[in-house]
C-alpha cells in the first residue's frame, strides 16, 4: 500500500497579491495538510517561490501537483525527490541557562553546528540551520533545559545540480 | 485614445462579441451602467443578482460562449456566489463583473464593502482585482480567454468604483480565441489498445462531451464498438433518448445502466467525472473495472477512481484522433439490451414526456433541483446537447428560472422550466423578468405540496413525521402568475394533463402550469 511520507513541493508562482491565499486555500479546501510553508522572492522579481512540505502518499502528491499545475498563477511545480535536494529549516531558540549548564549548551552547539546569537546572564538565544530531522533533534535535546521560546521557519529546498525551476518552466 | 475605465470595460465586452448581459445596478457600478446605455449591448435587469447569475449561466450553457453578469459591491456581489459555484462545478464559462467601493475605502469595512475576490476564490477558476484604469482592458481580455479555454469556468473581475471613473489609453483589439487542447498521440494509441482488448465496453458521456460538441463522435464510437451509451445529467442530449444503444442517464433509479456498469469490461468516460451523487461509481473501483478517461483537465485523472489510461484533450479532437484506430465490431458481444429495465413511471414523468414531446426539438429545457430533476433527466425528450440545462454538480434549487431566461436570450428558443413547488418558491421572482422581456417560458410546476426529494430521503432513513418536507403552502400559482402579468393554469386531474400540454403554447407566454400531483408520487 502507498504510505504517507514527507515530500517537498517547490512552486514558482506569479509575484502578485492573492497568490499565497489562493495556493494555501487550495490545500485546505482539498484536505491536503501543510507541514511547512516558505514563501520567498526569487532572482526574478516577476516570480516568487513557495516551498511546501507535506506528509502524503505518492498518489496524493500526484493529485496536489495536478491541482497546482492548473492554477493560473502557477508557473512551474516540482515534486522534489528528497534524495536529490538540499533542504534546510532555520531555528531560533531561547533557553534559560546560567552557571555550569552554559558550557553544556555550548558543547551541544558545537555538536549540532548551532551558533549563539544573543547571550544574557540568565539566557541564550541559539541559531541552527539544517534538515528538518536535525532541527527536530536539536529541539528535543534542548528540551532537557528550560526553553523560553522558539521560532522556526518552514523548509527551503533546491534541487542539487545546475538546473532550476525557472529553466524548466522556460523550456515548457 | 484617453477613455474612462467604465467605457473601456464596455468596449472590451463589445470586442468579445457580447450582445446580452444580465445584472442589477448599485452605487459602485453606476459608471458602467452609464457606458452601457450608449453601447450596442442589451442589459437584462433581473429581479435578483442570483437570477442574473443563473441567467448568464443559461446563456453560456445554451450558446457555448461566456455569459456575463454584472453586480454592485457588497450584497450584489455576494448574491452571485451560488451562481459562480454552480458554474464552477459544471465547468460553465462565465465572466462576473463586480463594482467595489473606491480604492481608498477598501479594507475599511465601508458601506456595502465585501472582499468578493477572496469570497469567490474557492468557486471561481480565477479572480482579478483591477486597481487602475489601464488594467481594465487586459483584465477583461484575460478573463474571457480563461473562462472559455481548457476546462471552462467562471472568472471574476472586481473593480473599485473610482477606477471606473479614471481614464486610460484604450486600443481596440481582436479577441484571441483559445485553441482547443490537442490530444497526445501516445495517449491515443494506449486508449486504442485498451479498447481493442475489451469485449464489453460501455461509453459514459458527460458535460465535457457536450461542451466540445462531440455527440456525433460518441455515436460513431458506439456504432463501431456496438457499445451502449450512458450519460451524466450534464451529458444529456449526447445520445438521443430513443437510440437503440442508449441505456439512459446514470442515477440511482436507473437499474439498467447500473447493471451495464457492473457487467462491462471497459468503462470509457468522455468529459465526465465521478460524482459522489451516484453511488455505483464505488462499485467500479471495487471491481477494478478498467477505466479509460477522456478529459480536458489532468487533475480529474485518478481523482476519485483510478484510470487505466487517459487522454487529456478536447473531447471532439480526442475522438477524432481515436476513431481511425478503432476496429469496427460486427455485433455487440454482450446482451446489454436484455438487462433489467427500471423505467419508473408516475404522473410527473408522464407530464414531462408529454410536454417535451409537444414542445418538440426546438425547445430548451431547464430544471430546478428535487424529484422533478430526476424525472426530467430520465424523461425529457431532448435529442441534442445544450438543450437540457440543469444544475448537475452543485444541485442548486432555483436554477431553472434564471437559466431559462438566459437560454432564451442566447437562442430565441421557447424554454420549458421543469420545477417543483419547493424550487419554484426560491426564484419565482424572475417570472417578472420573463414577463417584462416577453420571454416565451412554459413553467411546469410539479406541485406535490412537498419537498419531494427531502421526503424521499427522510422516508428512506425512517424519519418520523413530515420533518419540514411537507409544504402545503396553499399557493394558487396560476393566480400568482396572473398577478405578475403571466398566464396561469391549474391542472388537478390526470385526465386534464393532455389538454393543458396541448394548450401550453396557445396564448400569451410566459405561462405557469401548476400541475397538482399526489404528495407521495415517486417516493
Amino acid at each position: 500500500m502507498d504510505n504517507a511520507t514527507r515530500q517537498i513541493i517547490s512552486i514558482l508562482v506569479n509575484n502578485q497579491p492573492g497568490v499565497l491565499s489562493r495556493i494555501a486555500g487550495l490545500f485546505s479546501r482539498r484536505g491536503y495538510n501543510i507541514d511547512g510553508l516558505t514563501v520567498c522572492a526569487t532572482e526574478d522579481d516577476r516570480w516568487s517561490r513557495m516551498t511546501i512540505t507535506v506528509c502524503a502518499t505518492q498518489n496524493t502528491v500526484k493529485q496536489i501537483v495536478a491541482q497546482l499545475e492548473k492554477q493560473e498563477d502557477v508557473v512551474k511545480v516540482m515534486d522534489l525527490d528528497p534524495r536529490g535536494v538540499a533542504a534546510r529549516d532555520l531555528l531560533l531558540i531561547k533557553v534559560a541557562v546560567s552557571g555550569a549548564a552554559r558550557s553544556e549548551i555550548v558543547d551541544l552547539c558545537t555538536v549540532f553546528g548551532a551558533k549563539a546569537v544573543d547571550v544574557n546572564p540568565d539566557s541564550m538565544m541559539l541559531e541552527l540551520t539544517g534538515s528538518t530531522d536535525k532541527v527536530d533533534s536539536f529541539v528535543k535535546t534542548l528540551a532537557a533545559y528550560d526553553i523560553i521560546e522558539m521560532a522556526r521557519t518552514g523548509g527551503a529546498a533546491l534541487e542539487r545540480g545546475s538546473g532550476s525551476l525557472r529553466e524548466s518552466a522556460e523550456l515548457n | 485614445m484617453l477613455t474612462s475605465g467604465a467605457k473601456i470595460l464596455v468596449s472590451c465586452l463589445e470586442e468579445q462579441g457580447v450582445r446580452n448581459i444580465f445584472g442589477y445596478p448599485g452605487a459602485s457600478i453606476l459608471s458602467v451602467y452609464d457606458a452601457l446605455a450608449v453601447s450596442s449591448i442589451r442589459h437584462v435587469l433581473t429581479a435578483h443578482e442570483q437570477g442574473a447569475c443563473f441567467a448568464a449561466e443559461g446563456y453560456a450553457r445554451r450558446s457555448g460562449h461566456a455569459g456575463v453578469v454584472l453586480a454592485t459591491s457588497g450584497p450584489g456581489a455576494t448574491n452571485l456566489v451560488t451562481g459562480l459555484a454552480d458554474a464552477y462545478m459544471d465547468s460553465v464559462p462565465l465572466v462576473a463583473i463586480t463594482g467595489n467601493v473606491p480604492l481608498a475605502q477598501l479594507g475599511h469595512d465601508s458601506f456595502q464593502e465585501v472582499d468578493i475576490f477572496d469570497v469567490s476564490m474557492p468557486v471561481t477558476k480565477y479572480g482579478i482585482i483591477v486597481k487602475s484604469a489601464s488594467e481594465i482592458a487586459p483584465a477583461v481580455r484575460r478573463a474571457f480567454a480563461l473562462a472559455e479555454s481548457g476546462r471552462r469556468g467562471p472568472v471574476l473581475i472586481d473593480i473599485p468604483s473610482d477606477v471606473l471613473d479614471c481614464s486610460a489609453e484604450y486600443e481596440p483589439a481582436v479577441p484571441e480565441r483559445p485553441s482547443p487542447l490537442l490530444p497526445d498521440e501516445e495517449e491515443i494509441k494506449r486508449a486504442a489498445e485498451l479498447i481493442a482488448r475489451s469485449s464489453r465496453p460501455l461509453i459514459y458521456a458527460g458535460g465535457g462531451a457536450a461542451a466540445a460538441g462531440a455527440e456525433d463522435r460518441i455515436l460513431e464510437l458506439s456504432l463501431r464498438l456496438k457499445a451502449p451509451v450512458v450519460t451524466s445529467y450534464m451529458g444529456i442530449g449526447c445520445c438521443p433518448p430513443d437510440h437503440p444503444r442508449f441505456l439512459g442517464v446514470l442515477s440511482d433509479i436507473n437499474l439498467k445502466a447500473a447493471s451495464a456498469m457492473a457487467e462491462c469490461d471497459l468503462f470509457i468516460t468522455v468529459g465526465a467525472r465521478f460524482n459522489s451523487r451516484y453511488g455505483a461509481f464505488g462499485g467500479l473501483k471495487k471491481r477494478r473495472t478498467p477505466l479509460l478517461q477522456f478529459d480536458s483537465d489532468r487533475a480529474e485523472i485518478d481523482k476519485n477512481v483510478p484510470a487505466s489510461a487517459s487522454v487529456i484533450a478536447d473531447a471532439a479532437l480526442a475522438l477524432d484522433a481515436l476513431l481511425p484506430l478503432v476496429r469496427e465490431k460486427d455485433e455487440a458481444e454482450w446482451a446489454y439490451d436484455l438487462l433489467p429495465d427500471s423505467a419508473q413511471e408516475n404522473r410527473g414523468t408522464r407530464i414531462i414526456r408529454a410536454l417535451t414531446r409537444e414542445l418538440g426539438d426546438g425547445v430548451t429545457v431547464t430544471t430546478d433541483v428535487g424529484l422533478h430533476q430526476e424525472w426530467a433527466a430520465h424523461n425529457a425528450q431532448v435529442r441534442t446537447p445544450r438543450r437540457f440545462l440543469t444544475s448537475g454538480g452543485l444541485g442548486a434549487m432555483g436554477f431553472g428560472m434564471g437559466a431559462a431566461i438566459g437560454a432564451h436570450f442566447a437562442s430565441g428558443d421557447v424554454c420549458l422550466v421543469i420545477t417543483g413547488d419547493g424550487s419554484f418558491n426560491m426564484n419565482l421572482n424572475e417570472l417578472t423578468t420573463a414577463v417584462k422581456h416577453h420571454v416565451p417560458l412554459v413553467v411546469a410546476v410539479m406541485n406535490n405540496n412537498a419537498l419531494g426529494m427531502i421526503r424521499k430521503l427522510q422516508t428512506a432513513r425512517g424519519t418520523k413525521g413530515s420533518a419540514m418536507s411537507s409544504l402545503y403552502l396553499g399557493v394558487d400559482y396560476a393566480a400568482l402568475a396572473r398577478a405578475m402579468g403571466a398566464r396561469g393554469v391549474t391542472v388537478t386531474e390526470e385526465e386534464d394533463v393532455d389538454e393543458a400540454v396541448k394548450n401550453a403554447l396557445d396564448g400569451t407566454l410566459p405561462v405557469v402550469i401548476d400541475f397538482r400531483i399526489p404528495i407521495n408520487t415517486g417516493i
